[in-house]
Formats: C-alpha cells, structure tokens, sequence
C-alpha cells in the first residue's frame, strides 16, 4: 500500500499515521483503539487504549484494572491531530465495535469481528458507509451459511431436556467471552439449573459488577464444604470453555453429553473430528451472506480481508464483484484462515472463534 | 426422505453403539416397507447405478447458487465431501416435499434413461424441494459411499431388535446377491425360506489380531495353525451344478476367474469352501499386485491367465452335502474338506498348509520366517471351535509377523477426507537417492487425533508450495513406515511399491539425515519382493 493511505498494516497493527493510533495493534504501542474484549484484538501492553464504554470491565478484569482507558458509546467521536475516530456496533458481543476513522472525507471502517444476525445479546451491528473496508473473513466460504439463531437455541434446550430426562447432565462448550452469555441469554431455564465453569462466571461477574445485565447461573465449586457433587448436575446444564474438554475438570460432571456451540460445527468433517455429541452451528461472526451483504452496505470502493479464508474470499471480491480488494495478512496469518484455527484448537481457546 | 435423512443426521450425532442401534431399529419400527429396503441396500452398499455425472452436478449447482466452480472446487478441498459441498452451497429449498426414500430412489433412476438436458432439470428440481440435510442424503445416493458408521454388524443388531429374529441368521439373508428391484422386505428378511437363492454365500467368520503372547490360549496342541496368505478371501459355492465366487467385500467374481469353473467336476453339489484365492505359479504364491493388475482387466486375456493362474487355497468347509456345517467343529470341517480337495486337481484348489504345532516357542521362531514362505503370518485356529459370524474374539487369531520398515521424510502432504477433513493428514514420504530425497509411498493412518493435529499446523507453517490440495513441506519431519510387502513398480520414480503402508511412529528423536536410503529399500525388495 502506498504511505499516505489514511490507515496502513504495519507490523505492530492497523495504523493511522495521521493520528499516531492502532487499532487492535499486537505489538506493544501508545495509543490503541480496541474492536471488542477477546485476546487477540486486546492485548496487554499498550501505554492508551481506547475502546467501547461496554467493553471496559473485561478488558480491566484481562489486561489489569489500572490501565489507562477511555471510553466511548456507540456513535460518539474522538479527534486526534484532525483524524475523527469513532465506534459503531459490530454485533459480535458485547461492546465490539467497527472504528471508523475519518480525515479530509475520507473515511475507512476497520470492521474488527462481526456477525450480522441480532443475537438478542451484543448491541446489533449497523453498517457504516465508507470508502475503504477492512474486513474480517473468518468464514469467508460459501459453504458457511447460518441457521437462524432461535433454530439453534431450539436444538440446545431440546438436546438439554432429553440428556435431564436420562439424568444426563448437558456440557455446552461455548466461549467464556460471547458465545457463554449468547447461550447463556436463551436457554430455556424450566428445564434445569445451569451452572458455569470458573472462566465464564468471572467473565459473567464482570459484566454484572459493571451493571451490564446477564443471567445469574451457579458457579461450579470444586473444593470445600460446599463442593458441587455429581448428583447436583444431573439435571444442569453447564457452560465451559473450549480448554475443558477432555480434561480432569470433566470428570464431576459424569455421566454427560458433550456439546460444542460453533461456526466451525457447519461442516460434518469438523463434527466428527471433535467428537463432541452434538455440534451446534452457532457463531459470532458473519457467515458467507453476511460478509457479502456487509460488504455491498458499506458502499465500499476498496476491501481489505484479514482473517480466514482471506485469499479465496479477495479473489472472489475481485473477480466477481465490483469491489476491489486485497489481502492484508495479519499476525495470524500467512495463512490466516487455518492458523488461526489450528491455532484454536491448539491452545484450546481462541476466544476469537 | 425426512425420515431418512433424519435417521441419517442423528446416526451422525453418536459415536455410541446402542444408541445407533436404537435410532436404527426405531426406524425400522417406523418406516415403511419399501423404505426399510432401501435402507438396507444403501448401508450394505447397494446403490442405484450412477445417474449423472459428477462434474454436471457441481456445473449445475454453481449455475443455481451462482457461485462459480473454481470456489465450489476450493470449497470442496477444505469440505473434504463433494455431496456435503454441493448440500451446503445450494440456496434454501422453495418448495416443500413429502416423498419418501425409495420414491427419491425411483426419481433418481428415472434420469437412467435421460439426456443430460433433462437430467439438469430433473436434478434443479429436486434441489428446490429439498432442504440441506436431505440434500446431502440425496447426492450420497447419485454419488454412493455412504458412511455413518453403520457397520453390517450394527444393521444386524437392530434388524434383530425390529424383527426378533437372531442375527446369525439375518446376517446370513443380508449377504449376496440380492437387490431391492427382486426382492421384499418380507421376502429378504422374514420368510421362512433362505435358500431360494443358490448363489446366497454365508457370512465370513473374521480373526482378530493376537495381542497377547500365545502361550496364554492355553496347550498349543489344542489349537490349528495354518499359514496366512495375502490374497482374496473368497467363498466357493457349489450349488445347482453351478459354481458362484464370492469375495469378502461380497463381490460375485465368479467370471473374472473362469479356470476355476472345471472345479464343479470335482466337488459336490451343495458344497462351500472359505478360502483365499491366491495367485500361484510354480508351486508358489505371487504377489498380491499380480493378481490386483489381472483384476483391473477389464476382460481376463490368455496372457494373464497364462502369467498369473489363481488357486484356491481351502480353509474350511461351510456347506457339505446341502447342510449348514457351521455348528460342526474345526477339527470334523477339516477332515472332510481334506477329502474333497484331494479329489481336486492341484492346479486350481490344495488345502491351506498346517503347521505342526505342539511348542510355542518353535512356532513363533516358524512365523519369523513366515515372508521366505510368501505369507503374512500365521492363522491360529481352536479345534474343536465353530464357524462363526463376522468379526469375533476367542476361537481363532491371526498372527501376523511384524511389519517391515523404514524411516522416511515428509515431503507432501494433502488434506484429507471425511472425518478429516480440512486437516492435512496424508502424507507423502521420501528416502535418500544420494544427496535427493525420492518420494516412495503415501500413507495415511496410523498417527494420533493430537499428533495428527501437530503434524497439521506444522504444516500450515512450514509449506513450501500449493497445488491445489496438496502442499510441499519442508524436509524437517521423519516417520517410522511400516508395510507388509515390497514390490517392484515400474510407475513409481523409486522403482517399488509397497503393500499396506502406514506410519508406525512419528520419529521425534531423529534427524532428517537419519532416515533410510533408496538402497535399503532395494535391498529389501530384493530379499521379499
């Protein structure tokens, strides 16, 4: 990209030269403008951040309750040295934000992840008209194709109240960040109690201390006088993180049915390998339409695509649409589409999926 | 097809056996009779000819997802199924539809006798009405290769369950030739009669592989040991003054073998012989690729039948005079089935050798040499056990000698299928030529789920080049092979081929200059091809 674009990928990040600022920068910097609160867009380190007012108590409770933060509501804008930043609704959980950055009428949007269905919990994403689009593309196949949430939740609570009806007790893994209180939101709570693993609890206090409403469930306790037994979940659902499967930790739980809550669940191939009981196609992120119908509404001259599938999805841009667009590799990538998720499944978290 | 593609769906979401079979028998219960037919054929790999060519259908599907082909392709890759592909590019249904499985199946067949005009509506059109789950079921039908995990032994249980009838006995209806066209539910699975058919083979009993030393099966005079031969198990069936052949995979391959036919001259009518069909020139067994190329023939020329004879090589004895000798002990099978051969000529049928066994100790240091004698081991049988259906632990073993092996370097890899899907995992390997790394086999099982996961994102990091599924890799990884027999090959660069090939072990501990050389390999092509 030539070096007076108003946002360039420099190794640290996302960077606007103008205005000295990253966004979601990887690297160590001063000023840092966070999309949303998962790991790999909010890192530790930066000496600034400024990020949505709703993402401010995971963000203290992750990166430290001293940080320096600023905060901002949806719509409002911030100048700096004649750049115009603002936040909009990305839609993927709570307080994730598309930054759009302005200067001279120019204007580009850094979408950060984001899903386009209203799922009932994060503020609903809206698009925003610019010039230039930098685009997630984490699922940028058109094999991906979401069912209506209500469908999923549906299938959730039925495959709950089948496992309670055997004294099966129902492990929903699910994201500590999102997808837990996503579930967590439309869960059917006649069927039985619902506990959360220690991760997801934290992350739920958080949001809770901070006067961000989500359902109360049961914390798992796993030592003293009031340690949960295995006849206390016979009935329960409990929502985990992706790291607890196949571990010790699973073991109070038994006899249980393993489901997992994912994108990733779309395909049979990824199913069977995880061999989970029930995979549940349920993401945070914009599915094939999504991601072309976002496109279109931005009205978007440019679109650079990080994340994913990102080579597949420039050349379909370029080749089959009016958009011009560019790969942007990003500290995931090289290959981003499939690091990122070996990476996941590595690691056992990647809260980013 | 809801139903069916339902029972599909939930057979997808357990790994566990009985709730399989309960879906299944709950279906059973359900279904009607045509439907559970048709089920039946299609889990014991009975499909409608193919219908339609699989480049139209993804032309099609493309023109009706407006999706081009190249990204249906790229999708395909990282899908790793085509019918699952095409299910999920496909826009949502517009219509609803009520048909069930077998008239899908007789939809299907009409386009048999269509152009390819036709056949692209006709196919449109059943892609309007069906949603992405049946549309799946649907395109496993055109395309074939059902896999849900449903095993023979599985639909045996749970016919079981639905009919109450004992499942040696189903397992015995479900073998051979019949055909949904021919036949009924009814008349397959619940009347009295099984013999109508005089081709009808019986189910193959199956050995596992000996785990423990043998010395605890007890007294080895109490136990049969026979050499193992690679080749084709097949059936012999004697019937009606006809002679049928059947495989293992419950193939008819009686035409495909026609110097077996002078053997109803010999044997009896009403008789079956197990055995493996060997190729054999000279006193000897020739390799398992002889026989694999003289299959691949399309007709059986002179010159094959001159440079690659068969014989069979007699196991046991399952039919004698019009009865079921199943029930009969080893022991009483073998004596007869030693009077019939003898009656035979040597040049088409000798009995499986036995191997003295009153020790051990000398029969293991016999089964290292087990290769000098063409076999893959050795075959450990109780006396006095029965014949039984399918896979089954206790009576008989096999106990095969130990693979050969050599350490060779990961130089390709290629994503897999199914359940791995979009998850390098099949590997290419090389030895030394000199200074260059020579490709020489392919091999994909036999690592861990969470080795395999390593081995994937070591992969996505260290690719030096794409073509298309396959990417080369950094010459960095060095695996244990291991393989049953060596051959010469004149396709591959390296000049060998080998027979069963998989990796033993991810060699962590060595260094890329460690691994084998192209010598080695030739050397042991020399000593056992």
């Amino acid at each position: 990209m030539a070096g007076h674009s108003l946002l360039t990928f420099s190794s640290k990040g996302i960077y606007c030269e103008q205005a000295d600022v990253y966004i979601d920068p990887w690297k160590q910097v001063d000023k840092a403008i966070i999309t949303h609160a998962h790991s790999d867009h909010a890192r530790w380190g930066m000496k600034h951040y400024l990020a949505h007012t709703s993402s401010e108590p995971i963000m203290r409770l992750r990166l430290g309750k001293d940080i320096s933060l600023q905060t901002l509501a949806y719509g409002e804008s911030v100048h700096i040295n004649g750049v115009a930043f603002s936040l909009h609704p990305a839609g993927h959980i709570i307080g994730s934000s598309q930054v759009r950055v302005a200067y001279q009428g120019e204007v580009w949007v850094v979408s950060g992840d984001y899903k386009i269905q209203d799922d009932g919990v994060a503020t609903p994403y809206e698009p925003v008209t610019c010039h230039a689009f930098i685009t997630e593309s984490t699922f940028g196949l058109p094999v991906y194709t979401w069912p209506k949430q209500a469908i999923v939740m549906d299938q959730i609570n039925s495959w709950w109240a089948d496992n309670a009806s055997q004294n099966v007790a129902s492990l929903i893994i699910a994201y500590s960040l999102g997808k837990a209180q996503r579930v967590l939101a439309h869960l059917d709570t006649s069927i039985g109690p619902i506990f959360s693993h220690g991760a997801v609890a934290n992350t739920n206090e958080a949001y809770q201390a901070f006067g961000i409403s989500v359902r109360d469930t049961q914390r798992i306790i796993g030592q003293g006088p009031d340690k949960h037994t295995k006849k206390d979940f016979r009935k329960a659902i409990i929502i985990a993180p992706p790291s607890v499967i196949g571990s010790p930790w699973t073991r109070r739980l038994q006899p249980f049915s393993l489901g997992i809550a994912s994108g990733w669940m779309a395909l049979r191939g990824t199913r069977r390998r995880r061999a989970a009981d029930r995979g549940f196609v349920l993401s945070d992120h914009a599915d094939w339409k999504g991601l072309n119908e976002a496109i279109q509404a931005t009205g978007a001259e440019r679109v650079y695509a990080t994340h994913g599938y990102t080579n597949l999805f420039a050349k379909w841009l370029n080749d089959h649409t009016s958009v011009k667009a560019e790969v942007v590799e990003t500290l995931f990538s090289g290959e981003g589409e499939e690091q990122r998720d070996a990476t996941a499944e590595e690691k056992g978290k990647g809260e980013e999926i | 097809m809801k139903q069916f593609a339902g029972l599909f769906t939930q057979l997808d979401q357990t790994n566990k056996t009985n709730a399989k079979i309960k879906l299944l028998a709950g279906y059973f219960d359900e279904a009607s009779e045509s439907d559970k037919l048709w089920t039946l054929a299609l889990f014991t790999s009975r499909r409608p000819k193919r219908s339609v060519k699989t480049t139209l259908l993804r032309e099609w599907a493309s023109d009706l997802s407006h999706i081009p082909v190249w990204l249906l392709e790229e999708s395909y890759h990282i899908v790793g199924d085509l019918a699952e592909t095409l299910a999920l590019i496909l826009p949502a249904p517009t219509e609803e539809n009520t048909q069930d499985l077998s008239e899908w199946i007789d939809y299907i067949r009409e386009m048999e006798s269509m152009e390819e005009e036709e056949k692209e509506v006709h196919i449109k059109h059943a892609w309007k009405q069906l949603d992405a789950q049946e549309r799946f079921v649907f395109h496993k039908i055109i395309t074939g290769g059902f896999r849900v995990g449903v095993s023979q032994k599985l639909l045996v249980k749970a016919l079981s369950k639905h009919t109450g009838l004992d499942e040696n006995n189903i397992a015995h209806r479900l073998m051979g030739n019949w055909h949904p066209d021919k036949t009924t539910f009814e008349e397959l699975i619940l009347s009295e009669n099984i013999r109508d058919d005089l081709s009808k083979p019986y189910p193959f009993y199956l050995a596992y592989a000996l785990e423990d030393r043998p010395e605890e099966l007890g007294e080895p005079t109490d136990w049969q040991a026979e050499w193992k031969w690679d080749g084709i198990r097949s059936q012999l069936i004697i019937r009606g003054g006809e002679s049928f052949l059947w495989s293992r995979g419950e193939e008819l391959i009686t035409e495909k073998f026609p110097e077996l036919k002078p053997l109803t001259a010999y044997i009896p009518d009403g008789t079956v012989i197990d055995g493996e069909l060997l190729p054999f020139k000279e006193g000897n067994p020739l390799s398992f690729q002889a026989l694999q190329t003289r299959i691949g023939r399309k007709n059986v020329s002179k010159k094959y039948l001159k440079e690659v004879p068969v014989i069979i090589m007699a196991y046991d004895l399952m039919e004698w005079k019009g009865n079921d000798m199943r029930e009969e002990p080893l022991s009483e099978r073998r004596e007869i089935l030693e009077s019939i051969v003898a009656k035979c000529p040597d040049s088409l049928m000798q009995p499986s050798v036995i191997v003295e066994n009153d020790d051990w100790g000398r029969l293991a240091e016999l089964r290292e040499k087990a290769r000098e004698y063409y076999s893959e081991g050795l075959m450990l049988k109780r006396k006095d056990s029965t014949y039984k259906v399918g896979r089954k632990r206790g009576d008989w073993w096999k106990w095969k000698v130990d693979p050969l092996t050599v350490d060779a370097v990961m130089i390709y890899a290629q994503r897999g299928h199914g359940r791995r899907a979009n998850l390098y995992s099949d590997y290419t390997f090389a030895v030394w030529d000199g200074e260059k790394l020579v490709p020489f086999t392919k091999a994909y099982s036999g690592l861990t789920d969470a080795e395999m996961g390593k081995v994937d994102a070591w992969v996505k990091r260290n690719t030096r080049e794409r073509f298309g599924p396959v990417r080369s890799v950094n010459p960095e990884l060095v695996f244990e092979i291991g393989f049953e027999g060596i051959n010469k090959s004149t396709r591959h660069k390296s000049g060998i081929a080998l027979r069963f090939p998989r990796i033993l072990k991810w060699r962590t501990d060595k260094n890329i200059k460690e691994a084998d050389t192209l010598i080695y390999l030739h050397e042991l092509l020399e000593k056992y091809g």
